[in-house]
Formats: C-alpha cells, sequence, structure tokens
C-alpha cells in the first residue's frame, strides 16, 4: 500500500528540528518525527496515520553514536540498533542492551531502525523499552525552551505513547552502568523469528559473594500497555540462593518468580491471551534471571 | 544483382554456421540439471506483471468493503472523479450491465446452489474486501488517495461465521435460498457392518483451520486494447482456462482474448482462479481505451485472494483389536465463504477419494455439505482436499494405534496396501497402479533412527524431562495429476483434464517446446527440456520451452494438482515420438531405405546394419530446405500432441517428524523431520527435492503457525504479515528427504506428480508428533496451528496429573478472553 | 518536490520525488530497476531488500528522500562483466530458488550476511535471513547456497560491487 500525502522537512540541526516542531505544534499541524521509519512507515502505508508532515531527523551527527561517560552510556536517538548492538562500549558496559537490540526484528530492519526511534514509538511489544525500565535509562529531550531529563519510569506513558511533549525531540538515552557482579539476559519468547515478542523479560541480576542474590531488576515485555517492572519478584529474589533445579524438588528461583506477573495487565491478541502472558511472565522471569545469573 | 534468397543457399549457410550441434546421446532422464530459468531470476531480468509497463497505461485501485455483511445504500464517486490525476471512477452499480458472474466450474450435485457473484458488489457486500468501487488513475498513488474520496453508504447484517450455526434454523442467510450450498454422499462396502460390533472405534473431529495461500509475489493484472482485440496480463497459474473463461464471462470473443501469463511468483493454488480483478480490468480497458493495471497490496491479498482448507471434520474408524480397520466414516461441514469460485465446490471432494489413504477395509462412506458464510471464497491451495483427508485419516491411525497400545508403524503395517497387491482397487474405487510402501517406510525408519528417538522418549518421559519428546509418523498417497477427463466428467467437473504439447525443429536443428502448462516456479522450462532432449537426441541446452501466452501455447489445461509433468511432461514426450517418427520417415526417404529399416539412437537415424545415418538436426534442415522429400511429406518434422491418461497418478511416501515439546510454555520445535517419497520415476531430482523441501514447509507453517482470524464481526485479523504468520528460515529445520522409485504405469515416463506431496504428507506428520509428546499428561488433541498457547492450554486442562515440576499451570477461567481480541 | 540524487547499481540518478514516494517505487516506476521486486506492506516479506549505503535495507520501508545522496545496489547490479556473483552462482547450483520473487531480497540479505559473518553455520544463515520469508523452497536449499557462497567467496573474493562500501560506523558524540 501506499502513504497518504504528507511534506517532509529535514532540518539542518536539533534547534531547527525542535522549531519546526513547536511551529507545528502552533498551527495545529499533526507532525510526526521520522527517525529510521522501520515502524512508522509500515503504519503510513497502511494509512493508519496520516501526519501533515515528517520531520527527519536522519542526517543529524549529533544524534548518532555511542559515548562512554563514566558512570553511564549515551546512546544518541538516532543510533541504529546494528550500530548499538556492535559496540564494544554497550556490550562491555550494559551489555543487557546489546543483548535485547539483537532481538530486534531482523539484519535489514535493524541497519536502519534506531534506538531512540523504538524508544519513541513506545510500543510496549517493543524489545527495548522493557530493558530501559528495568536499567532505569534516562531519557535526554529537547524543546526550544531547553533541554530536560525524563526516567524511563516517566517515560512510557500509555500505548505507543512517550511522555514526550509536542515540540520535543528525543536526544539519547543515558543507559546506566550497573557495575561489577551483574549478570544480564533477554528472554524473548514469540511465535516466529520475526513475530513481536508475546512476552519478553530483561534482566539484571547481582550476586553476592555468598552466592546469593543481592539485587535484581525486571523489565517485562508485552504485559501491559507500557513496559513494567517486575517489583514484586524483584524483591522476592533478594537473598535467594539459586540451587539447581530438581536436586531435591524445590526451584527457590522458581518460587521467587511465581509473582513476576502481579501488577501487570496484559493484553489479549492473537498470539496469546492474557492468562497465557501471566503464565509465561512466570516462567520466563525465571528463565531469564537463571541465564543472567550464568 | 541483388541476392537471391534461395532456400538452398540458406540452408548451406546454416549447416556452415557452426550454429547446428552434434546429436546427444547423453540421458537427461533422472539428472540433477540446473534450471534454465535461474538466469533471469537470480539476476533482476524477471517479467513479473507489475513490472510491465505500456504507454498511456492508467492504474486501477479498488475500494474494500470494511464489513463481513452489509447492505449497500449508496456510493458516490463524484468526488475522486474530480481529483487531479483520475481518469474515472465506477461503483458496481456503474458495471452491474457488463461485468457478468464470476464462474463456478464445478457444481458438484444437481441441486447444488450457485449464487451470482458480481465481480463488483453492487447491492450487497457479503465478505470483508470485497470491491465495492473503483479508481482509475494516472498513478498508483493517485489512485489510492482518490479512494478515500469515495463515499459507501452500509446497513449493516449480520454475518454468518460459524458453520454449525449457519446451517441452522432461523440462521442469518448469506445469500437468499439459504446458506447450504450442497451436500455430496460416497459410500463404497457395507458402512453398517464394518461398525457394528466393532471391537475399536475411534470417533474424533479435527479442524481444518482456514489459511491464505501466501504466494510471494501478490496478484497482478494488465488490461490492454488494440482497439479490436483485448490482451490480459495476469499473476496467474491458469492462462488456457482464464482465457475461455474470461470469454464467457465478458462477452469478448475468444479469438480476440490473448491471455498471458508472464514470470509468475508462486501460487499453491491460489491463481487458479477467475478473479474479479481481471475481468473489471478486462471491462475497464474497454471502457476507456487505454492499458490498465492493478497490482494488490499483500493486505489487500490476504482479504480478496481466496482461502484455503477450512474444514470442519469427524473421522470415525472402526477396527479390530489386532489392528485391522474395518470401516472408516467421514462427515464434513466445508467452508464455501460467501460464494462458489472456479473450483470451491470441489476440493472436498478431491478429499472424498483419499480418507481411506493406504489401507485396505471393508468400507468407506462419506458425506460432505459446503456452507455459504460470509467470509472469503476458499478455493484450492496446495493438496486441495487431500491435505484434509491425509490429516484425518493419519491422525486417526495413530490414535489407533494408541488405543491399541501398538506402535503406530505396526497399525499401518497391519493395514496397508502390501506391494504384491498393486495395482490395487481401494474402497473408494481408485485404483492406484503402483506403490511400496513397505520401501518406503523402511527407509525413513532407518534414516530417521526411529528406535532411538523411541529410547530416549522413554528416557525423558521416566525422567518427568519439562521438553518432551514425539515422534509423528504420516504414510500417505494422494491422487493427483488432473487428468482423467473422463474421472472428472463424472465428478461434474466443467472440463477435461488433458494436456498438449506442440514440438518444433527449427532449422539449426534447435527445438522449441510448446506446453499447455503454466509453470510458477516449477521448472518446467528445465525439465521439458530434459525430457525433449532424451526423446530427440538433442542437447539439452538445444531446446526451449514456450509457455504461458495462449497467442504462443494455444492449447493448454494449465498447472495445478501436481499435473503438469503426468500429463504435460508425458504430451511433449508424445510430440516429440511424433517428430521422431516424421523424421524417421524422411531418413527412410533420405537413405533410400525402407522406415521400418530405420533405427534411432541417440539423435541419429541409422539404416540397420550400416553405417550410414542421418542426424536430427540434419534432418531438421532437410525438412526446411524440402528440396528432396518423400511425396506428399509436408516439409516440417514438427508435430503436436494432447494426452489423457486413464489414470491418476499415485505417489506416496513416509514422513516421520520429531518434535521437541516445552511443556512449561507449550512452545513446540521440530528437531528432525525425515521425508521418504516415491513419485515414480524422476526427471530431475533437484527439481523434485525442491518441490518436497518447500512442501514439507507450507504443511509444516498449517501444523504449527498459520491461521486466518476473524473477528466476531466478521473481520479478517491476520491482514498482514505480522498477524498472518509463514515461517522463515529461523523457523524450520533442515529437512532430510530420499526416495524410493517406484514407476506409474499409468504414463510412459513412468513419473507420478510431486508438487502436493509434501504438503499432503507433513501437516498429520507435526501434529501426530505433538500429539505423542503429550499424551502421557492426557492430552487428545491440539487444534492447529498448535500454538504454544493452544498447546499450553491443552496441558493445563488434561486429565493426568503429571508431577509438578512438568505440570503447566491451570489458567484461572476469569482471565480467558475470547481468541483474536484486538488490543 | 524534493530533489535527490542517488545513486543505483552504480549510476547516478537525479530525481524530483513526491516526499512519501518509496525507495522500491523509485527503483521500480522510475528508474526501470524491476529486479527488486515487493512482496508486502509491513516490512516482513525482505523481497524488496537492497543495500543502501553498504547495508542490507528494506527499500519498501525507506523513503526515496531517505536515500538521497546515498549508493543503492540491486539485484541487477551484482554481476561484474557479465559474471554472477558468487551468491547468484550458489542459488542457482543450490536450487535454492523456485518462482524467484523472494530471490533478489534473499541473495541481497545473503551477501549482507556474509559481511558479518564470512563462514556461518546454518544456524547463523537461518537466523541471519529471518527477515526473508519463502514461500517456495522451505530454506534448505537457501541455507546450502548461502554456505556455498560463503566457501567460494573466501576463495575468490568477488569484486567489491558499487555501494557496497563498509557501512557507516558509528561516531561517539
Amino acid at each position: 500500500m501506499i502513504p497518504a500525502p504528507f511534506d517532509y522537512i529535514r532540518p539542518a540541526s536539533v534547534e531547527d528540528a525542535c522549531r519546526v516542531l513547536a511551529d507545528a505544534e502552533t498551527a495545529g499541524d499533526e507532525v510526526k518525527v521520522l527517525a529510521g521509519g522501520q515502524s512508522l512507515l509500515p503504519l503510513l502505508r497502511l494509512r493508519l496515520a496520516y501526519p501533515s508532515a515528517l520531520v527527519d531527523l536522519g542526517r543529524l551527527p549529533e544524534l548518532r553514536g555511542v559515548a562512554d561517560r563514566g558512570d553511564h552510556v549515551y546512546i544518541g536517538a538516532l543510533t541504529t540498533h546494528d550500530e548499538v548492538m556492535r559496540s564494544g562500549v554497550v556490550r562491555e558496559h550494559v551489555p543487557l542492551v546489546a543483548l535485547a537490540t539483537a532481538t530486534v526484528a531482523d539484519p535489514a530492519v535493524r541497519h536502519r531502525g534506531t534506538f531512540g526511534g523504538s524508544m519513541a514509538h513506545a510500543d510496549p511489544a517493543g524489545d527495548l523499552p522493557a530493558v530501559a525500565l528495568a536499567l532505569d535509562c534516562v531519557f535526554v529531550v529537547r524543546s526550544s525552551d531547553g533541554e530536560r531529563e525524563i526516567p524511563a519510569a516517566e517515560f512510557f506513558v500509555d500505548y505507543l505513547e512517550p511522555a514526550l511533549e509536542p515540540g520535543e525531540v528525543l536526544l539519547g538515552v543515558r543507559v546506566p552502568k550497573l557495575g561489577s557482579g551483574w549478570g544480564f539476559h533477554y528472554e524473548k519468547f514469540h511465535r516466529t523469528a520475526q513475530a513481536w515478542a508475546t512476552v519478553g523479560v530483561a534482566a539484571a541480576v547481582r550476586r553476592g559473594d555468598g552466592g546469593t542474590i543481592e539485587e535484581a531488576r525486571i523489565g517485562l515485555t508485552n504485559m501491559g500497555p507500557t513496559p513494567v517492572r517486575a517489583r514484586v519478584t524483584e524483591v522476592a529474589l533478594r537473598g535467594v540462593a539459586p540451587s539447581p533445579s530438581g536436586s531435591n524438588g524445590s526451584d527457590p528461583l522458581r518460587d521467587a518468580c511465581a509473582q513476576a506477573d502481579a501488577g501487570t495487565s496484559p493484553p489479549a491478541d492473537l498470539h496469546a491471551r492474557p492468562d497465557y502472558r501471566r503464565h509465561l511472565a512466570r516462567v520466563l522471569t525465571r528463565r531469564a534471571v537463571g541465564a543472567a545469573l550464568g | 544483382m541483388t541476392e537471391q534468397l534461395d532456400a538452398g543457399l540458406v540452408a548451406g549457410r546454416i549447416a556452415e554456421s557452426g550454429q547446428v550441434s552434434e546429436p546427444s546421446a547423453e540421458r537427461e532422464m533422472g539428472r540433477a540439471r540446473r534450471r534454465k530459468e535461474d538466469a533471469r531470476l537470480v539476476t533482476g531480468r524477471t517479467m513479473w506483471t507489475d513490472n510491465i509497463q505500456l504507454p498511456g497505461m492508467l492504474y486501477v485501485a479498488f475500494l474494500r468493503s470494511p464489513m463481513a455483511h452489509a447492505r449497500i445504500t449508496g456510493v458516490d464517486v463524484s468526488a475522486a472523479r474530480s481529483l487531479p490525476g483520475v481518469v474515472a471512477a465506477y461503483s458496481g452499480r456503474d458495471l452491474a450491465e457488463e461485468q457478468g458472474s464470476l464462474p463456478c466450474a464445478w457444481p458438484v450435485t444437481e441441486d447444488i446452489v450457485i449464487p451470482d457473484h458480481p465481480p463488483m458488489a453492487v447491492d450487497e457486500v457479503r465478505y470483508p474486501g470485497e470491491a465495492v468501487a473503483c479508481v482509475v488513475a494516472t498513478d498508483r498513488y493517485r489512485a489510492a488517495d482518490a479512494l478515500e474520496a469515495i463515499a459507501v453508504d452500509y446497513e449493516p447484517l449480520d454475518p454468518v461465521l460459524d458453520m454449525t450455526e449457519a446451517l441452522a434454523e432461523g440462521a442469518p442467510k448469506v445469500h437468499e435460498a439459504g446458506n447450504r450450498a450442497f451436500t455430496w454422499k460416497f459410500a463404497g462396502g457395507d458402512i453398517d457392518a464394518a461398525f457394528r460390533d466393532a471391537p475399536v472405534v475411534i470417533d474424533r473431529a479435527y479442524v481444518q483451520q482456514r489459511l491464505i495461500p501466501t504466494a510471494m509475489e501478490p496478484r497482478a493484472v494488465v488490461a490492454t486494447t488494440d482497439g479490436d482485440g483485448f490482451t490480459l496480463y495476469s499473476a496467474t497459474q491458469i492462462p488456457h482456462v482464464l482465457r475461455v473463461m474470461l470469454a464467457m464471462t465478458t462477452g469478448i470473443p475468444e479469438h480476440k482474448l490473448r491471455v498471458v501469463a508472464p514470470d509468475v511468483g508462486g501460487g499453491f493454488g491460489s491463481k487458479l482462479q477467475v478473479t474479479a480483478e481481471e475481468v473489471l480490468a478486462l471491462l475497464l480497458a474497454r471502457r476507456l481505451g487505454r492499458p490498465v493495471k492493478w497490482t494488490e497490496s499483500r493486505s489487500e491479498g490476504n482479504l480478496t485472494v481466496h482461502h484455503g482448507r477450512d474444514q470442519l471434520q469427524r473421522i470415525a474408524v472402526a477396527a479390530d483389536r489386532d489392528g485391522r480397520i474395518r470401516g472408516v466414516r467421514v462427515e464434513l461441514l466445508a467452508d464455501m465463504g460467501a460464494y462458489l469460485m472456479l473450483v470451491t465446490p470441489g476440493v472436498p471432494l478431491l478429499g472424498a477419494f483419499m480418507y481411506n489413504g493406504i489401507y485396505k477395509m471393508d468400507a468407506y462412506d462419506f458425506t460432505c455439505t459446503g456452507v455459504f458464510t460470509t467470509k472469503m471464497p476458499t478455493d484450492a491451495y496446495r493438496g486441495a482436499g487431500r491435505p484434509e483427508a491425509t490429516f484425518a485419516i493419519e491422525r486417526a491411525v495413530d490414535e489407533l494405534a494408541h488405543e491399541l497400545g501398538m506402535d503406530p508403524v505396526e497399525v499401518r503395517r497391519r493395514n496397508w496396501i502390501t506391494r504384491e497387491e498393486f495395482p490395487y482397487t481401494t474402497i473408494a474405487g481408485l485404483t492406484y497402479d503402483s506403490g511400496d510402501y513397505e520401501a518406503a517406510t523402511e527407509k525413513a525408519l532407518a534414516m530417521f533412527g526411529y528406535d532411538g528417538l523411541r529410547a530416549e522418549q522413554a528416557d525423558r518421559r521416566e525422567r518427568h524431562d519439562p521438553v518432551q519428546l514425539g515422534i509423528g509418523v504420516s504414510t500417505y498417497t494422494e491422487m493427483c495429476g488432473l487428468a482423467p477427463s473422463r474421472v472428472l466428467g463424472s465428478l461434474s467437473y466443467g472440463a477435461g483434464g488433458w494436456e498438449h504439447a506442440a514440438v518444433r525443429l527449427l532449422p539449426t536443428g534447435k527445438v522449441e517446446v510448446v506446453t499447455g502448462t503454466s509453470p510458477h516456479g516449477q521448472g518446467h522450462e528445465t525439465a521439458w527440456s530434459q525430457i525433449a532432449a532424451d526423446a530427440l537426441g538433442v542437447p539439452f541446452e538445444d531446446v526451449s520451452v514456450l509457455h504461458g501466452d495462449t497467442s504462443v501455447a494455444h492449447r493448454g489445461m494449465d498447472t495445478y494438482g501436481s499435473r503438469s509433468l503426468v500429463v504435460g511432461g508425458v504430451a511433449v514426450l508424445a510430440a516429440c515420438e511424433k517428430v521422431k517418427e516424421r523424421a524417421r520417415e524422411l531418413a527412410a526417404h533420405l537413405m533410400e531405405a525402407s522406415a521400418d529399416d530405420v533405427e534411432f539412437d541417440g539423435g541419429r537415424f541409422r539404416v540397420r546394419g550400416t553405417d550410414e545415418g542421418r542426424t536430427i538436426q540434419e534432418l531438421a534442415l532437410a525438412a526446411f530446405a524440402a528440396h528432396d522429400l518423400p511425396g506428399g511429406f509436408e516439409p516440417r518434422l514438427d508435430a503436436e500432441a494432447t494426452f489423457d491418461p486413464d489414470n491418476f497418478s499415485f505417489p506416496h511416501g513416509t514422513h516421520l517428524c520429531a518434535v521437541e515439546v516445552d511443556t512449561e510454555t507449550g512452545r513446540c520445535a521440530i528437531r528432525s523431520y525425515v521425508a521418504v517419497d516415491d513419485v515414480g520415476s524422476v526427471v530431475n531430482p533437484l527439481i523434485v527435492e525442491g518441490q518436497v523441501h518447500g512442501g514439507i514447509a507450507q504443511g509444516v507453517g498449517q501444523a504449527l503457525f498459520e491461521e486466518a482470524v476473524h473477528d466476531a464481526d466478521g473481520n479478517l485479523v491476520t491482514t498482514t504479515m505480522a498477524d498472518y504468520l509463514i515461517p522463515s528460515a529461523a523457523d524450520l529445520p533442515e529437512f532430510t528427504t530420499d526416495r524410493t522409485e517406484t514407476p506409474a504405469t499409468s504414463n510412459p515416463l513412468g513419473v507420478k506428480g510431486v508438487g502436493e506431496a509434501g504438503t499432503i504428507a507433513s501437516t498429520p506428520a507435526v501434529v501426530n508428533a505433538i500429539a505423542d509428546a503429550l499424551r502421557p499428561y492426557g492430552v487428545r488433541d491440539v487444534r492447529m496451528p498448535c500454538t504454544p498457547e493452544r498447546i499450553w492450554r491443552a496441558l493445563a486442562e488434561a486429565e493426568v496429573t503429571v508431577p509438578a515440576q512438568s505440570r503447566a499451570a491451570v489458567p484461572s477461567t476469569s482471565e480467558i478472553a475470547p481468541e483474536g481480541g484486538a488490543r | 518536490m524534493p530533489r535527490i540524487t542517488v545513486s543505483v547499481d552504480g549510476v547516478t540518478y537525479e530525481e524530483e520525488v513526491e516526499p512519501r514516494l518509496l525507495l522500491v517505487h523509485l527503483l521500480r516506476d522510475r528508474l526501470g530497476k524491476t529486479g527488486t521486486p515487493v512482496g508486502c506492506d509491513t516490512g516482513n516479506c525482505g523481497a524488496c531488500t537492497v543495500t543502501l549505503d553498504g547495508r542490507s535495507a528494506k527499500s519498501c520501508s525507506v523513503l526515496a528522500v531517505q536515500a538521497d545522496g546515498s549508493e543503492v545496489v540491486t539485484v541487477e547490479g551484482l554481476a561484474r562483466d557479465g559474471r554472477w556473483h558468487p551468491m547468484q552462482e550458489a542459488f542457482h547450483a543450490e536450487h535454492a530458488l523456485q518462482c524467484g520473487y523472494c530471490t533478489p531480497g534473499m541473495i541481497m540479505a545473503a551477501i549482507d550476511l556474509l559481511r558479518d559473518d564470512p563462514d556461518p553455520s546454518e544456524e547463523a544463515v537461518r537466523r541471519g535471513l529471518e527477515g526473508n520469508l519463502c514461500r517456495c523452497t522451505g530454506y534448505t536449499n537457501i541455507v546450502r547456497a548461502v554456505r556455498r557462497a560463503a566457501a567460494e567467496m573466501s576463495r575468490v573474493p568477488h569484486e567489491r560491487a558499487p555501494g557496497a562500501a563498509e557501512g557507516r560506523e558509528a561516531a561517539a558524540s
């Protein structure tokens, strides 16, 4: 299918982009920001969106790239998935981001799709929002009024709705380095390789010297209109000494993950009904935590 | 003085040109020739219908119903007409007088209800996506835009979605005549006797879900007229059938209509159709006097390419305690969708003779009722009726084995037709000409490592491994090579099943084979070249195959039902034989011998017992020069042949599938898959293997991934490839394939059809494996597609208590929302 | 209308395009590069895969204006002096295509895959091609073809196609 007509604006700078977006807001025009376009173009082709203009940020080098900033890794919004998953900095310091990014769509889509685009699309079935939530990333945005920071916990407002005000551009994301002792895993469950996650679990787990879990961060994909933290399980995992499953029939990890779905409101769609998603969240959280522990 | 175009001079130049090959004695039959077709396909020099650009061409877009069932109370296209670039816009009412009714060629019973089927809806829409208006514009972008300016008023009517409810008293009607299209019955033997006092009866209900064929190339049509005649280019499997059907539908005289199937990107039955868009494109070209093109989008195609399967099956198998099958009774409801299209009602009949499978039995009883619903019509999809039949009997036989505590292979062995018993006339009245089920099964079991896998399965069960192993068996046969015209006639099919070929010898000794088959990925250009090269003794490279254009290949019945080789390929051989007979007569004349004394070997005609001979290339030149011909001999070697075999083709084989089922998540992964097929003699093993691979993949798709889903209002939910899931490379294993070769006795090549075999065999192999894995948990069946959620739910609801660590949690009923609800 | 400059298979084109024009329609309808087909409208099937500045991209999910200043290589630009790319040869040799509709995209995706992993395992090939759907082959022969091409290319490196430059590296900001 074929998109409806729209104007195309290629701002020369971020300031320029913010001005364009602000003007559009004033004029009441519905403009959309174009990053890699891998989610937006299918929507336009199916005529599920009718923007009056696209503001293409794809030519702004200042939005692209990965930097080691001491206590965090900064990922420019327009950095492609492919660049993120290959980045040595990302792989060394925030490996959960690389692990989850490698499961996004397929190689060709990862060459065009961007880290910030996926975040700003705020699709709870996307793999990266749950990671951002689990790692307490900070979103750096700019408008004509200046820059502000939005914690991940506040960024994903509702289904496909980020906390970006009209006129705001996502510049990049600060991904905190968690330090040593952490293990990571992204467990994605989908019906075919290129299908969206039915449920995904982003897990970061820190083990103490004694081998018991001291801290866990769990983000859930596609378990509600936004990504969700499995807070009850995070608490339950603290102090758990993982033992090999089946040795005496007990599995403390499984027990700790038995409420991984608490506080979620999973959707019903073609691929799963809510009770199955809840079940998957429990099983997959157990698996993700186990894998993160190595 | 101008050079005289002297035939002898030309002939002399040809002889010296280096163009003329030596004959070839190389045997082509059975040779893994790489395909001739590939050159254009791997370099992008293809001619897909959408690639065609004609001067002044216009682009068509259709406005489609957003409702499953509604009365059309008004269509206003005036605003669309005034948009820039828009040449015309029409409603169904505007075209009502000339658009005719789309044909159904298979009225399976005398009292069948065949509703009028306007290509564009006029008063009522009966399925989601039905065309209600169209726009013709100067480019495809403007055409798409203009659709949004058309206003349609609908008065919603009740959708008819469930077949059982559709047949109930007082149900909303799809058509005035009611929702029952036909009931067709067939019986052999005394079914009551077979079931009376039967020690074991397996009685099961299976759902053949609705599938979307999903050929990779979306449909496309280009129609053009020179003011007198018309040419229609279409991504079709059936240019010849289409020509005559379109002539009847549109009123364009048959001789004024040329139909071309250019490169066609897959069909699988979905392009075996006379479509609304083809008819409308011709009407628009006629009205506007300009070429028009329509190219489908994928989401449009998911809605409006005919769908496949969609049957509710009830199968009962009566057996003795030793496993001997006494009889099989089948009751089907087959979803026709909203209309009967080209062979819609015939699809279940193609399965009707296959529910007995490869087994001997005393009695068989079959009833099928075709039901109208407010969904896209169903029609042929790879296997068409036979996958459904094979699934039901192979699933039921596995259940019988379980019931009797026997190995599923052993139950089959006790019932199948043994190799000594061929030819064998089955309870369904078909005569299977040849087969060797023992050989194929033994080979498959050895390749699969059956005993080892059974041991591992026992071990995993013992250990309560959360990942269980299941083994599925499918020993199938099928009737294909849609042919015997006499039989098709007795089933009320509206056409014959012959195939035509012409063979032309060019002056340089090169060969053109003209075939009435219409390939769309199968590789006929390669295989037919091999047949002709063998028959005529010419090099493989010296043959070209012409097809898919009714002005070039004027007679044909096209490609579907695994018929091309067993009917069309044999026609090529028959035409070559006629060429050879003409060449023999000419050779005898030139060598002053009796034709009876001239023998043919490796492309050379020799007088028996002498060294004197003529190559076929020399004879082609001699016929062209025509200086010295026998009396009354027409100056050509060319010949044509039409072949109509006496019987269907019955490929068979044994497919074995091992799956690992994660009982915690319900995920099923195929661990290994072995297929040993017997497709008779083989022309090109490379092509045969490819057909089997692809067939298996589509059958696996039905088993695990694919389903057309409608919501409660009757709208299709799976309109895109993000929703209707077909497997990628990452979702399938490597398939291990091999063959046994039991030549068919029904044709001189000894070949059997292969196009549908993999699809027919694989679906029950996969689902049997899943059922086998889950049987200890008390799971009796999982509905297709066997999604993780369905497997999990089946486990959760099963009767048998299993140890906690491998037990799925029981879902709370309060959370079970209806399937397919939108987010 | 925006004016763009784009190189396709080594030829530079200057075109005025509607902003909404998809790259694949620029290729097919404007430039006559019909070797790249369209198979879906959601970016799932991969039939339209080309390389864009050296990396695979689905040309149905890229606007022509986004390709301004870029180099595009399609399946039509792979052969050198009439000699096929080893991947084209391998697809032919292994019977890795039937109808051939997915083949241009499959070949372009497979070439891209080998840039990252010159000797991929069967598993790596399957995962690497997850964005390209084929309905005919069941993929078994496609996997064989990609591995065959990998072996051939490690033996005799194919001359680099125009535009097949290294992918743009991420610059740290």
